[in-house]
């Protein structure tokens, strides 16, 4: 079991002929994820990476049944290949591309809600489950399927989650990289009511990091619609007020957003809290007794 | 990226928002002639620099002539203003705004700005303008009235009344509100404004609306949907090292400590920033290398590091992935040899051959330490850095 893929799931790219749909496809498909086909306005026809090229996302999924598209288009026409997936009956879009203006992934989040679709990211690494399907660009090396539920804002933080987990043995059920946006497609609190819901996560690893309240919220969720244990660590104690660090949503504004603010959310609802990011797997053994 | 003040009131102005007469000056000569065709007995000059409390740090102030206000002009222009939000350098001035005066009723607030949990712009308005928005937020939120936009038909004509009868307007300064309004949501929403503020809005001696300030910041990933606003920017305003590290596409903000960090992925820098200071150490920069660390990367990226002089010792943390981490070492060690680099550098590696990339760095004859992991990698630099001292 997992949440959202596996290893029935049907995923094309969008963007699938350039440079990094084309690389990171090729990995998925040496993952063992069962790629269907690739979107490139225009190519239609054409076979690449042994697959077929369609010039829309309706044509893929009429042709190919796909239920899950990844998107490496440029940050510019994300907002338009997002809809286009969503609206086409594809109900899992993944957007790796950073850089997608806030008001365009507003915009988006609207028409992928009335779609009845789900999207994850932008700027993030994708979705995982392990030994199963992967759609992103995590290296698939370092999972390994197993028991906790990984969710994170960063991308290197669900790695280091990741490799911290396999290390202990434990695995993963499904790590999902939600995204260092202020609007992401999914948030905590619908990652975390889906780790809940399924039966092969016992535990949930969850990285947050300064900026917003995201984390709050998801304190509040916790406390009263999680029984799992959750452990998790907030990145950017140190980080300075006002200063975006590198994600688009990491920045404390008006004082608030703190890493200290969340970590107090999440102690108040019971959440078990690690202070060292080289302590990920270890607080995941503490808080399960494993 | 920020406007400045008068920039922030040139759009006001295209969008029927209504602003002070003005003209900005890059020289004492200029403000006197831009005083000149103002109008009205005196006129107000001020200092553009992208930081608040400029009023209270001396760098606006109401004069009597024009010889006066180019006077004021040229003991501001080429220094640098440090109010309680900048710096202890302040911020260089190289331009003033020169403005008409207007008689002052009342003060009021009005912003916008994105609500991350909503997702929703929301417009907030209060009574207490003039003074700072988080100070009213935090002491008396219910003085901050809020209408939340609905995207597909922006701010509505009854959101604006609304708000003005929360403001205790009447009259005709209920419709001039709803125009003004009515034009800073379509401003936010056609320029990508990631945040709008008019501190104060007044109510001037003849019962009239007046943006008295303007405070822009536009969503830097919508920039390339907006070459004019890009024109607009002004580099002396922004830190040059993180400048420097954006055109190699590295993301870099200074810090106080001595250990330099180099990182791929946002949160990872700040994780190894938080790690270092656990370990007794202070970070000296975060700094995001992104994804393809190659040799040019990371040397410019040591350049930055290594331009800050409190730099004792550097962190490199670089969870490889899918790159090669033989690759990565090779690029380090050409990198570290190219820039003569004295201090310490403890470098870990994670992911694809990282074994053997962190033995080609520990048999580099280079002042290179290997590290297993994170917890290892903050351990050694703190006591590598505290060693050297």
């Amino acid at each position: 079991m997992s949440v959202l893929i596996d290893k029935n799931t049907r995923v094309i790219c969008q963007g699938f002929t350039g440079k990094q749909g084309t690389f990171h496809c090729e990995q998925a498909i040496a993952y063992g994820t069962k790629m269907v086909g690739g979107v490139t306005p225009g190519k239609g026809g054409q076979v690449h990476l042994d697959l077929p090229v369609f010039n829309t996302v309706r044509d893929a999924v009429n042709e190919t049944g796909a239920d899950a598209s990844v998107i490496y288009v440029p940050a510019a026409f994300c907002k338009d290949s997002i809809i286009e997936a969503a609206e086409s009956g594809i109900g899992l879009v993944v957007c790796i591309t950073e850089g997608v203006p806030t008001l365009d992934m507003l915009e988006a989040k609207i028409a992928v809600e009335q779609s009845g679709a789900r999207l994850i990211g932008p700027n993030c690494p994708g979705i995982i489950t392990p030994e199963e399907c992967k759609i992103g660009i995590m290296p698939g090396s370092i999972h390994m399927a197993g028991r906790v539920g990984v969710v994170s804002r960063s991308g290197t933080l669900t790695y280091e989650c990741v490799k911290q987990t396999s290390d202990l043995n434990f695995g993963q059920s499904t790590c999902i990289g939600i995204g260092g946006d202020p609007i992401p497609g999914t948030n905590f609190i619908d990652t975390l009511a889906l780790f809940e819901a399924d039966p092969a996560t016992e535990a949930i690893l969850m990285v947050g990091e300064i900026g917003g309240s995201a984390e709050e919220e998801a304190a509040e969720f916790i406390q009263s619609a999680v029984s799992k244990p959750v452990i998790s660590y907030i990145a950017g104690v140190t980080a300075p007020k006002g200063k975006r660090m590198g994600h688009a949503g990491a920045i404390i504004a008006g004082g608030k957003g703190t890493a200290e603010e969340k970590f107090a959310a999440l102690e108040k609802a019971g959440v078990h809290t690690v202070r060292s990011p080289a302590e990920l797997g270890k607080g995941v053994q503490q808080a399960t007794g494993w | 990226m920020n406007l400045h003040e008068y920039q922030s009131k040139d759009l006001f102005r295209s969008y029927g928002i209504p602003v002070p007469n003005g003209k900005v000056a890059f020289s004492a000569s200029e403000a006197i002639d831009a005083a000149n065709a103002l109008s009205g007995d005196k006129v107000i000059v001020k200092a553009q620099v992208h930081a608040g409390g400029r009023g209270k740090a001396g760098g606006v102030k109401i004069v009597d002539t024009a010889e006066a206000a180019g006077e004021f002009a040229e003991s501001l222009l080429g220094t640098n203003l440090v109010t309680f939000q900048t710096d202890a350098n302040g911020q260089p001035i190289n331009r003033i705004l020169v403005e008409e005066t207007c008689d002052i009723i009342k003060e009021l607030y009005l912003g916008a700005v994105l609500d991350r949990s909503k997702r929703r712009i929301v417009i907030m308005a209060s009574t207490e303008g003039g003074v700072e928005i988080e100070k009213v937020a935090h002491e008396t939120p219910e003085k901050i009235l809020k209408a939340t936009i609905n995207p597909l038909v922006g701010i509505m004509p009854y959101q604006c009344r609304e708000l003005a009868f929360g403001l205790g307007l009447a009259g005709d300064q209920i419709k001039q509100f709803t125009k003004l309004l009515t034009g800073l949501g379509k401003l936010v929403v056609e320029k990508d404004l990631a945040l709008v503020e008019v501190n104060p809005l007044v109510i001037t001696g003849s019962g009239d609306l007046l943006c008295l300030d303007g405070k822009i910041n536009i969503d830097s990933n919508a920039l390339f949907r907006h070459p004019d606003l890009v024109e607009m920017r002004d580099k002396s305003q922004e830190d040059e090292r993180e400048n420097r590290a954006a055109e190699w596409d590295l993301s870099y903000v200074a810090l106080d400590g001595e250990i330099g960090c180099m990182v791929n992925g946002a949160g990872l820098a700040m994780a190894t920033m938080d790690i270092i200071k656990l370990n007794g150490g202070d970070p000296a920069n975060f700094l995001d290398v992104g994804g393809g660390a190659t040799k040019e990367r990371v040397a410019e990226a040591l350049k930055i590091i290594l331009s800050d002089d409190k730099v004792k010792g550097i962190l490199v943390n670089i969870f490889g992935g899918i790159v090669r981490c033989d690759l990565i070492a090779e690029g380090i060690i050409a990198a570290v040899a190219e820039v003569h680099i004295s201090v310490p550098i403890v470098v870990r590696l994670e992911g694809t051959k990282a074994a053997e990339g962190t033995e080609l760095l520990n048999n580099s004859g280079l002042n290179l330490l290997g590290a297993q992991d994170l917890g290892e990698a903050a351990a050694k630099i703190v006591t590598a850095v505290g060693e050297a001292q």
